[in-house]
């Protein structure tokens, strides 16, 4: 929960767009607790994406701050105006939603215009904005095509092109790319930075998919049950989780157990640096990331904390994971494929941890290597 | 009258997602329009059904009340005609005949031509939709030329059952289609077939199971239909229940049995339907 | 039928010596034996006696007939029932529809209402006469309504009874295909309520509704015996009529009148429908 310093542009410019503040945020569905006192503020012109397994409160958050639903309590200010108790259509934010959310009955051309249009903007400059934005989006050819007729991608682009058409002060995209095939997924996320970047405005991004949370945002904030877990910049938030549930949840986790001594933990003989320096000493379990795990074969059956067989390989391409039995645990390791293609299953390995730092979890029950979200 | 429910068409099995959150103000605006509007439209809707109730109700002297009218039902007979009860029989009888001939004739038909002969979905379709565009009054005529050769008079009301199953179409067709569209029958007939089963295997135990939902409303229907027929049935001089009821008012105008019954096959089809649409409620995963 | 496998180009499984068998249509024949037999046959007699002289020769001039005054009166006066009927209950309908349709899709109100509407619709003919009779009729419950027995305003009445469910279930999954994103990026782009039926909502519910209304034309157009048990010794629409043609041997000139007549009403109905077929596609494409 810690904030970032003003975000700057790739070329240290800073970014135009207005702070978003969101202050003591509650929600609750019946007896479901939906928000629990969230406090978040969003840097002018910053993109932060909201990370989260179902039901962890991101898209109430986005919602809330949308205007299309009412907080319990808590204040919501956008560049120093309380909106709190101000409808959606007076907001001026624009939102991508995750799929339909195009007006079938009007062409994209005049999809993009219609936030214009209700705003009494002549056509003229209507048409001259549309085409714009449809330009930025690389949709400008197909202007007078019907929603129904363009890919997934293309609609999410219009649908993007609508919302920025208006000029908003602050853009909200709730897993827009949710719906979308992998490789569109991929394209169209590294596209939404580049036009977020380049315009500069305040944006909120919802995902469910670390990977495109990690990918670009400027501070991701990893959400659980209502409240933030961690609000950080992608590499912190990766290296340096800052509980457990983020440990488990951004990325893979080993679970070992280990000692923790004067500001180090011990984990079957090795000394690894902490996160959080100050933890007190006593069992404990460590996540070790499995990039930080290295392999090397072993020809004689030698026995030791770190000595081991090789259960399986699962290919993923550049890199491989390998699971190794240590008698008492099991470990993953992930290697880039060549070296991994040269212990197959049954050989004997040993391992090395790198001494990144770790977290510590108080739970002091070692279950197998954690699981993807 | 050529009723055109479409119950196969409406999801009586609902969409699957809650309404989203909603304003605050909004909401509240919207459930005061809803209020009003279910006690605007429950009244005018109860209200005929209510005088109907009281009218069965009413006792010999105006004003009074007596159930004497729901007991009569069984045991009714008016000047010179026969009982009640034999037409509310003949038209039970009809109902099931019509209903169990309308599941043979269309179901296997519709798997098959899904299954086998798609080319011919179309032409199903419109024929299944024509009745629609000729309507029972236009049917009769012709009917009655056909059945005039056939010497009608000596003919059982149950031959009605061919005609009816004719007006059934449209409404058993749509909720057939509905039921057969909300599976994937494609699939499901090619992985059995790669199983082992025979094509007819494939329709009776592997897609006709599954369109349970969609065979029940096509019963539905056709008994509503049958039920309520008149037109045909009057047309053509045979005493099926409607045209019972409908000599019973020319003669006695005011015969509180009259709406004792009417009011019976009301709620018998009331009561099918709300078990329908219970029965057919989408198990599993919610929201 | 033999599963063709997929093997390397050139190689071909063996196959199992085939009997000869029927077609796959073969399997349709019951069915379409069936309707030709009960449906098109007696529609076929209805058209061919229609365009025919008594004394059996041919003359397509009959349709002409159709114009004469006296059987214009009649197609006029079914029209303006079911102009009355079907706009009264195309829009009050929609309204229930759109209240069924804003709660909770797996509320007990959403299938009260659902399930009164599919027993409504088929509720017409005889029995709702003579609810409506016993109350507002001379003796009425209610009050007596002078002008129960007017036509077209006691009839129409009656009509709408059964109008307004059927539209619900029609109009009902085409409300239900009103995406709430819609609502809510209208909103979002700042659009106020009444800006969001007038350019979203409206636009895209108008076929379907006009579809729906067209159905409810039809739906009336084929009515007979509500509007026989509420008044059964004037003929004031076609249906009637035909009765009246088929049981009397009055008739106009040479022709079959009931004949005609039915022709006339097929031709109507089928305009009809095919402009609500036609309003259904476009909204099926939006709303689906």
């Amino acid at each position: 929960m810690t904030s970032s310093p003003v975000t700057r542009t790739q070329d240290g410019a800073a970014r135009t767009g207005v702070e978003v503040r969101m202050e003591e945020l509650s929600r609750h569905y019946g007896p479901v607790v939906a928000l629990d006192r969230l406090d978040l503020t969003l840097q002018p012109g910053e993109l932060v994406a909201l990370l989260g397994p179902s039901g962890c409160g991101k898209t109430t958050t986005l919602r809330l701050l949308a205007g299309l639903e009412d907080a319990d309590s808590g204040r919501i200010t956008v560049g120093g105006r309380d909106l709190t108790h101000v409808s959606a259509a007076k907001r001026d934010m624009g939102m991508v939603f995750q799929a339909y959310s195009l007006f079938p009955h009007m062409t994209v051309r005049q999809n993009v215009a219609f936030g214009l249009r209700l705003r009494k903007v002549g056509a003229a400059a209507r048409d001259k904005r549309g085409l714009e934005m449809l330009d930025l989006v690389g949709l400008s050819t197909q202007a007078d095509r019907y929603p129904h007729q363009l890919s997934g991608g293309q609609q999410q682009r219009v649908a993007l092109a609508r919302a920025l058409a208006i000029e908003p002060q602050v853009l909200l995209l709730d897993e827009p790319l949710s719906a979308l095939d992998a490789k569109v997924r991929a394209q169209l996320r590294d596209e939404i930075r580049r036009i977020q970047l380049e315009v500069g405005i305040t944006t909120l991004f919802v995902t469910h998919d670390q990977e495109e949370a990690l990918a670009i945002a400027d501070r991701v904030g990893v959400m659980k049950e209502g409240r933030l877990e961690q609000l950080a910049p992608p590499t912190e938030v990766y290296s340096r989780p800052a509980t457990p549930f983020v440990a488990e949840f951004v990325g893979l986790s080993n679970r070992l157990s280990g000692e923790v001594r004067g500001g180090s933990v011990i984990v079957r003989g090795c000394t690894l640096p902490l996160v959080e320096a100050a933890t007190p000493d006593g069992q404990a379990v460590a996540l070790v990331r499995p990039e930080a795990v290295t392999l090397a074969p072993h020809d004689t059956p030698e026995s030791g904390p770190l000595a081991g067989t090789v259960i399986a390989v699962t290919f993923l391409g550049a890199t491989s994971r390998v699971s190794v039995d240590l008698g008492d645990a099991t470990v993953l390791a992930q290697l880039p494929t060549s070296e991994a293609a040269t212990l197959p299953a049954g050989s004997r390995v040993t391992l090395t941890i790198r001494p990144d730092p770790v977290l510590v979890s108080a739970d002091a029950s070692p279950a197998a290597a954690g699981e993807d979200e | 009258m050529a009723a055109l429910t479409s119950v196969g068409e409406t999801p009586l099995d609902a969409p699957a997602k809650r309404p989203p959150g909603m304003q605050a103000g909004r909401r509240r605006r919207l459930n005061i329009f809803r209020y009003v509007v279910f006690t605007v439209f429950g009244a005018f809707f109860l209200l005929p059904l209510l005088a109907m109730l009281r009218f069965s109700l009413e006792g010999a002297n105006l004003g009074t009340w007596s159930v004497t009218a729901w007991k009569q039902i069984a045991s009714y007979q008016g000047s010179g005609i026969p009982p009640l009860i034999s037409s509310i029989e003949i038209t039970l009888e009809l109902a099931v005949i019509t209903c169990a001939v309308m599941l043979v004739l269309l179901v296997p038909t519709m798997i098959w031509v899904q299954l086998r002969v798609r080319w011919l979905a179309r032409t199903i379709e419109f024929l299944c939709l024509l009745p629609l565009t000729i309507p029972a009054i236009v049917l009769v005529v012709g009917l009655a030329e056909i059945y005039d050769r056939l010497q009608r008079l000596t003919l059982s009301a149950l031959m009605l059952f061919w005609v009816y199953v004719i007006l059934a179409l449209p409404y058993a067709y749509r909720a057939l289609a509905a039921g057969l569209g909300a599976i994937d029958v494609k699939t499901l007939s090619e992985a059995a077939r790669s199983l082992g089963a025979s094509w007819f295997t494939v329709m009776v135990r592997v897609i006709a199971p599954n369109m349970r939902q969609g065979i029940l409303n096509a019963v539905l229907l056709t008994w509503s239909l049958v039920l309520g027929e008149f037109t045909i049935a009057y047309l053509l001089l045979y005493n099926n229940l409607q045209v019972e009821l409908y000599s019973i008012s020319r003669n006695t105008p005011n015969a509180g049995v009259l709406f004792a019954t009417s009011f019976a096959v009301l709620l018998f089809a009331f009561a099918l339907l709300l078990i329908l649409s219970y029965a057919g409620r989408r198990r599993g995963i919610r929201g | 039928m033999a599963v063709a496998a997929t093997t390397e180009a050139g190689a071909r499984p063996a196959r199992a010596r085939r009997r000869p068998s029927a077609p796959a249509w073969a399997g349709t024949v019951p069915f379409f034996a069936y309707v030709a037999i009960f449906l098109l046959w007696p529609t076929g007699i209805v058209v061919v006696h229609a365009l025919k002289n008594p004394n059996g020769a041919w003359a397509f001039s009959n349709i002409g007939e159709l114009g004469n005054p006296l059987v214009r009166g009649y197609f006029l006066g079914s029209f303006k029932l079911c102009l009355l009927s079907s706009v009264a209950g195309a829009v009050l309908g929609a309204v229930l529809a759109y209240a069924v349709a804003s709660g909770d899709p797996d509320g007990s109100i959403r299938r009260l209402y659902v399930a009164v509407s599919g027993v409504l619709a088929q509720f017409g003919g005889v029995t709702l006469a003579f609810a409506f009779l016993v109350l507002i009729g001379p003796v009425g419950l209610l009050f007596h309504a002078s002008w129960y027995f007017e036509f077209p305003w006691g009839i129409t009445l009656i009509y709408t009874y059964f109008q307004i469910p059927l539209m619900v279930l029609v109009f009902l999954p085409a409300i239900d295909g009103l995406k709430a994103q819609w609502r809510e990026a209208s909103e979002n782009l700042g659009s106020s309520a009444w800006q969001y039926w007038r350019y979203v909502g409206g636009p895209l519910l108008a076929p379907a509704f006009l579809g729906a209304a067209l159905l409810l034309f039809a739906n009336a157009l084929s009515a007979f015996a509500t509007i026989e048990a509420w008044e059964n010794q004037i003929a004031y629409v076609v249906p009637q009529q035909i009765q009246t043609a088929m049981s009397s041997e009055v008739g106009l000139s040479n022709v079959n009148v009931a004949d005609l007549l039915a022709l006339g009403m097929v031709i109507m109905v089928a305009i009809v429908m095919t402009a609500y077929a036609l309003l259904q596609r476009r909204a099926a494409r939006w709303l689906r």
